[in-house]
């Protein structure tokens, strides 16, 4: 067996789990806040007309939501760089498929419905 | 794994094949991570393809979701939230050794998956009443539908809204009931007091899966309840 210590995110070795850094309840009660907030602002902002940014103010509220359960509920905030990099790729790729599919179908024009 | 009860809670030997605990705990978490990724390809899928679909027929996404209801929408939004908090609280309480504690919370996480199916069965009933189904099940009246909505005009191939809203919410329905089935099995390993500051990478891991499952609602309740 190594004496070889696994390096976490905040430079020092750890050798169990008793050194993972645990987040204060008070903070997991500050999120909560303001994901319930930002629920609130989400359907308020529907009921008024922002033209073509309404996609876009629903999508930016979301990805807000998004960040915060990530980093704080999910301890990305405080986990390593490589379950980072993991999710972030699934979300890149995710946006290059978008973003071809729109290019090709919104230069199309399709006549009827599938259904 | 060995079903005798740990002299102290959370008592664990990490497997050979690891260096030490720690690297036992990151390798399991990163597995956990690379699985979130292909659930969030998954569930991608169905969201380009809405992307696309509203693109292309904006009216009847936007008339579709007038046969949502905001308000429950809104309701499982706070539902969810709420479910994520009292999971990171479960792990927070195994982390400082207070079981009970950490058995109250997760028992609320899967309570709080309760009322989200509750919830979602009192949805769906109204629009099979209606008719409304996904593909080839679908055999809403227009007439009807239009009378529901107070005489608006509803769009030939609505169905294609209701395709969306039950492969989606149904794909995401399914991840709640796998969730709360996980989280009955970490609660009763906590009971039995295998978990402690020590090793908790089972609860850990379901954790993120809930927040995934949390995840993937933040976006599909503006979606398919707030479509303008």
């Amino acid at each position: 067996m190594s004496a070889k210590a696994v390096s976490n995110d905040n430079g020092h070795t750890a050798h169990g789990n008793d050194e993972h850094h645990i987040i204060p309840l008070a903070t997991y009660f500050k999120i909560f806040g303001t994901l319930i907030a930002l629920t609130f602002i989400t359907v308020l902002a529907s009921r008024f007309d922002f033209g073509a940014f309404n996609t876009i103010v629903a999508f930016g509220i979301a990805s807000v939501k998004a960040a915060l359960v990530l980093g704080y509920f999910m301890h990305l905030k405080y986990d390593n760089l490589m379950n980072r990099v993991i999710i972030g790729s699934g979300v890149f790729f995710l946006i290059v498929l978008w973003f071809f599919t729109i290019l090709d179908i919104g230069t199309r024009l399709f006549p009827e419905s599938p259904l | 794994m060995s079903t005798a009860k740990p002299a102290v809670p959370g008592e664990h030997h990490h497997a050979h094949h690891y260096d030490n605990a720690e690297h036992e705990y990151q390798s399991s978490k990163q597995g956990v991570w690379l699985f979130l990724c292909t659930e969030i390809l998954m569930f991608g899928g169905l969201f380009v393809a809405y992307a696309l679909f509203h693109h292309m027929f904006p009216e009847t996404f936007k008339v579709g979701s007038k046969f949502t209801d905001v308000r429950y929408g809104a309701t499982n939004t706070v539902v969810l939230l709420f479910s994520s908090l009292t999971m990171a609280l479960g792990i927070h309480y195994v982390q400082v050794r207070e079981q009970k504690k950490a058995v109250i919370a997760l028992a609320l996480t899967i309570l709080c998956g309760f009322g989200f199916m509750f919830i979602k069965y009192l949805e769906y009933s109204h629009k099979f009443h209606l008719g409304l189904l996904p593909g080839d099940w679908y055999h809403g009246n227009l007439e009807e539908m239009a009378h529901e909505l107070g005489g608006a005009k509803v769009p030939a191939n609505i169905a294609l809204y209701f395709s969306f809203y039950f492969m989606m919410t149904g794909l995401h329905g399914i991840h709640v009931l796998i969730g709360m089935g996980a989280i009955g099995w970490v609660m009763i390993r906590t009971m039995k007091g295998e978990f402690g500051p020590g090793y908790y990478t089972p609860v850990e891991g379901v954790g993120l899966f809930w927040h995934l499952v949390d995840l993937v609602w933040i976006y599909l309740f503006p979606l398919l309840y707030l479509v303008s």
